[in-house]
């Protein structure tokens, strides 16, 4: 009986914490089932494991800013950038994209909450505890002498090295563990947007009236239905392996090294494209507004991400163009990684679209937006060249690697989380960021990024791998090494200035009102912050933008699309 | 106040007082010219280097198209100051713009697939003379074994190959084998990277065509010393070649002043790991220290040879290679002068 289970939890609990308001809220925000605030834990948990992990790049920085650094020493290097690795993709990405995704799908197709708002919980407790369970690590994982501590296997943990004869003590348990935990609430939150922008969309918004970001949020939860379960499966081999003897990747009793890689990159790639569409997803909205123009060629922007989704599942062993495939094979993923440029080309064309003829307003969020389109032509004509298989075969595992996807990854999501965080902080909070320190972050985070990124280009193409904890001098990577690091530490001046922002707003931004940006999606015709249920009757839309047929009775888009 | 710039100039010394010795490499590095990849001097890495610079051109050319219009729109369609709040026209979309961008892409798209795909089997489909030189490459956490099966030849860290000249091409086949985790075989003047993958085997081909020494160093992330698994190949004129191979094939010559020195070796661990031609010691785990006083860098490139260097890493290689898996030998100070004079003598 469902009545008699009620009873049992203490209804009144909330009532006897009124006495500790402190204790009162935090119990609020732990018992939460409601989408808006579990995003916003998604994303400042991840924003928590971005200053670490960020934290940890600087150490790499500190001692790969001279040769024969000393800074640290190689295992605890090779835990750095393990931790940095995983906790950048698992901990902050991931998160943070799922946040926003949490917050803006129920509020843009004008429903009260997810479909499956206790699963959306039970994906976000997962998510913490699998994350803190990975830097528990560094108490808790022993392991022979010189052997424990954190995870130093890398990020895509190739076998056979993390097979128990080279990797003693658990610390790579710890690894398997925690990812295993997070991609089970991954998946939980995948299955919850799926079925959200299916099945709960408000009336009049047919699938060809959802906004981008809903489309892009559906292509990802699909991918992430699709590419989690191998890399889960890959994990249980590994623990097989190291707990009960099997030999799936076990070399020395006949296991495949080989068999890992693909596992793991049929997972990995299409995992960089389940962080960049979000990005996409954030640009696709932003720019409209500050250009005031609709998008440009909305189906096409839809058509060709989930061409990148499909495409991007059949390109995996990119990674792996060194292995020794047969030319038939190396001739196929260079073809197939190719072709994935063409809807990501697209996909450009179409803001530059969007901007062309547009009133453009260099706010904050837009600054971040317009940067990104550039950052990610680069990232994409740097894909070009790796894909070019023998390219790549100077090219991967070396700093040329590193650049290109932290072009990506920093270059492209990074700047597009900041562009969304300015963007929706308003309506998640009230307040608005400050448009000068603004400023200070952006143009600081820009030329931080730049000096980091653009020189390790240069170092890879010098002959400079990835993953090595110093490099001797005369080898000609001394002063591009040094130029990265001072960018490195300009970059965290940047981060620094963001948290002052974050924090000034939230204890004394100024007041945004319900749509500060004149903007057309429906999160911005609730209030800010939007009560629990969001709306207080349900919206009735006519077109993708009903905020503009609201404004302007004139001239409604319905009657255009 | 003085005390106040001596802490300063403390703190700022600091990055440098943290930078290890660097046991002679720098000024050995510095004489040899940087490995780029954009200086080939093999027919692999100089087939990569043309469609390297054809990739980079088209590339280049997408970049300074498609920023450019980003640039003018960004400039051409900014709000000035004093302009209405009228928004602008609204335009939904174009299906022969759309189709325009999509096509050309793919045109582009389609060239660099043939030119990728003709350069892989270049490299990837070698014709193998007759006077090819055949080496077995076993890569090791954290140092390379070079075998030359055909020449009888053992030898580590440092490859030995002889130039190849165009009219009579010797070219080198590497056969890769891992004795342990995945590692990388990469020199970049010589030739793009191969992976060297336990129970599996990969080949690759060099042919250099000019005199030298050429650094390189494994690119797979392979364990604690990944960093510090270098490599050199030493290409010589084929006399040259043909002269460390008769020497190198050469037992190391008896000399009584070290007796007590070889005695020490033969006696204690060392053994278990390295193998010395004509004495008791056959080890595998370690490399081949016949011709040890042969070799221009120990440590898999970590030190140049020096006698003081060779004393340090024999009494604790920790110093040189923080994890190596050689144990500290733990010797008194007279074993240990007499142990390095013995190895010393290993020409």
């Amino acid at each position: 009986m469902a009545g008699s289970i009620e009873h049992e939890i203490p209804l009144s609990a909330t009532d006897d914490l009124q006495s500790l308001p402190v204790l009162g809220k935090l119990h609020e925000w732990v018992v939460t089932v409601d989408h808006k605030r579990l995003g916003i834990m998604y994303i400042a948990g991840g924003l928590v494991f971005f200053l670490v992990a960020g934290l940890q790049a600087a150490t790499i920085r500190l001692q790969l800013a001279f040769p024969d650094g000393n800074i640290v020493s190689p295992q605890v290097f090779n835990r750095l950038m393990t931790m940095h690795g995983t906790a950048m993709v698992f901990m902050v990405g991931m998160p943070i994209l799922t946040g926003f995704f949490n917050y803006l799908v129920p509020l843009m197709v004008g429903a009260r909450d997810l479909a499956f708002p206790r699963l959306n919980a039970f994906g976000f407790w997962l998510w913490l505890f699998g994350s803190l369970l990975l830097y528990f690590s560094y108490l808790a994982g022993d392991g022979l002498y010189g052997a424990g501590s954190a995870p130093d296997v890398g990020w895509f943990a190739y076998a056979p090295l993390t097979e128990l004869p080279f990797s003693r003590g658990n610390s790579t348990d710890y690894w398997i563990l925690s990812i295993l935990l997070t991609s089970v609430g991954s998946t939980a939150t995948a299955i919850n947007i799926v079925a959200t922008a299916f099945c709960m969309r408000c009336e009049g918004m047919t699938l060809g009236k959802m906004p981008v970001l809903v489309w892009l949020a559906v292509v990802v939860a699909f991918m992430m239905i699709v590419v989690l379960p191998p890399l889960s499966a890959a994990q249980a081999m590994l623990l097989l392996d190291r707990f009960l003897g099997a030999h799936f990747f076990d070399t020395q009793a006949g296991g495949s090294a080989i068999l890992w890689q693909h596992f793991f990159w049929i997972f990995g790639h299409p995992e960089v494209y389940v962080l960049v569409i979000p990005a996409f997803a954030f640009a696709s909205e932003i720019i409209p507004v500050f250009s005031r123009k609709v998008i440009f060629g909305y189906s096409i922007m839809v058509a060709a991400s989930c061409g990148i989704g499909f495409i991007s599942m059949s390109v995996w062993a990119h990674h792996m163009f060194a292995v020794g495939m047969t030319p038939a094979g190396n001739s196929f993923f260079a073809a197939s990684s190719m072709l994935v440029g063409v809807p990501t080309g697209i996909k450009i064309f179409n803001w530059l679209g969007t901007i062309w003829g547009g009133k453009l307003r260099f706010q904050v969020p837009m600054l971040f937006c317009l940067a990104f389109l550039f950052q990610f032509l680069i990232a994409g004509l740097t894909g070009i060249m790796l894909a070019v298989a023998p390219f790549d075969w100077q090219t991967t595992d070396t700093y040329f690697v590193v650049a290109h996807f932290h072009y990506v990854l920093v270059g492209a999501i990074v700047f597009m989380i900041f562009a969304a965080i300015y963007y929706w902080f308003p309506k998640a909070t009230g307040r608005m960021l400050s448009e000068k320190l603004g400023q200070w972050h952006f143009w600081l985070f820009l030329i931080g990024f730049h000096m980091t990124f653009d020189t390790m280009h240069f170092s890879g193409l010098r002959g400079m791998p990835r993953r090595i904890y110093t490099y001797q001098p005369g080898r000609g990577l001394e002063t591009l090494n040094l130029i990265e690091s001072i960018g490195a530490l300009v970059q965290g001046i940047a981060v620094l200035i963001f948290v002052i922002n974050v924090m000034r707003s939230l204890l004394a931004g100024e007041e945004a009102g319900n749509d500060p940006w004149d903007a057309w999606t429906l999160e911005w015709s609730t209030t800010s912050p939007p009560p629990e249920y969001n709306f207080a009757t349900p919206p009735v839309v006519r077109s993708r933008r009903p905020l503009w047929d609201l404004k302007h009775p004139d001239d409604p888009d319905w009657k255009y699309e | 106040m003085q005390r106040w710039w001596l802490t300063i100039a403390v703190i700022a010394c600091a990055p440098v007082a943290a930078l290890a010795n660097d046991w002679g490499m720098g000024d050995s590095n510095s004489k040899i010219p940087v490995s780029s990849i954009f200086s080939p001097v093999s027919t692999p890495a100089h087939e990569i280097n043309v469609l390297a610079l054809f990739t980079i051109a088209i590339t280049a050319a997408i970049f300074v198209i498609v920023g450019g219009l980003l640039t003018y729109a960004i400039v051409r369609f900014r709000r000035r100051p004093g302009e209405d709040d009228r928004e602008p026209p609204q335009v939904y979309g174009s299906n022969p713009i759309e189709f325009a961008w999509t096509t050309v892409p793919v045109l582009i798209v389609l060239v660099l697939i043939l030119t990728t795909a003709r350069t892989i089997y270049t490299v990837q489909a070698p014709t193998r003379p007759p006077g090819a030189i055949s080496v077995r490459v076993i890569a090791h956490q954290w140092w390379w074994e070079f075998r030359y099966p055909d020449l009888g030849v053992v030898t580590a860290n440092e490859l030995h190959v002889p130039l190849s000249d165009r009219q009579s091409p010797t070219p080198t086949f590497l056969d890769l084998e891992s004795a342990d985790v995945a590692h990388s075989f990469w020199v970049p003047r010589l030739a793009g990277k191969t992976d060297v993958i336990p129970n599996r085997k990969n080949t690759m081909w060099i042919d250099p065509h000019v005199a030298g020494t050429y650094l390189g160093q494994c690119a797979e992330y392979c364990g604690t010393e990944h960093g510090l698994m270098l490599l050199r190949v030493i290409v010589e004129p084929r006399a040259d070649f043909d002269r460390w191979v008769a020497a190198q094939k050469q037992p190391p010559a008896l000399d009584a002043s070290v007796a007590h020195g070889r005695q020490i070796f033969e006696s204690t661990a060392c053994v278990n790991c390295h193998t010395i031609q004509g004495t008791a010691a056959v080890g595998r785990f370690g490399p081949d220290l016949t011709h040890l006083m042969a070799r221009e860098t120990i440590g898999a490139g970590v030190a140049m040879n020096t006698r003081d260097h060779l004393r340090v890493w024999v009494d604790d290689p920790n110093v040189m290679k923080p994890g190596a898996l050689m144990p500290a030998m733990n010797l008194g100070d007279k074993d240990l002068d007499d142990l390095v004079a013995y190895l010393a003598t290993l020409h």
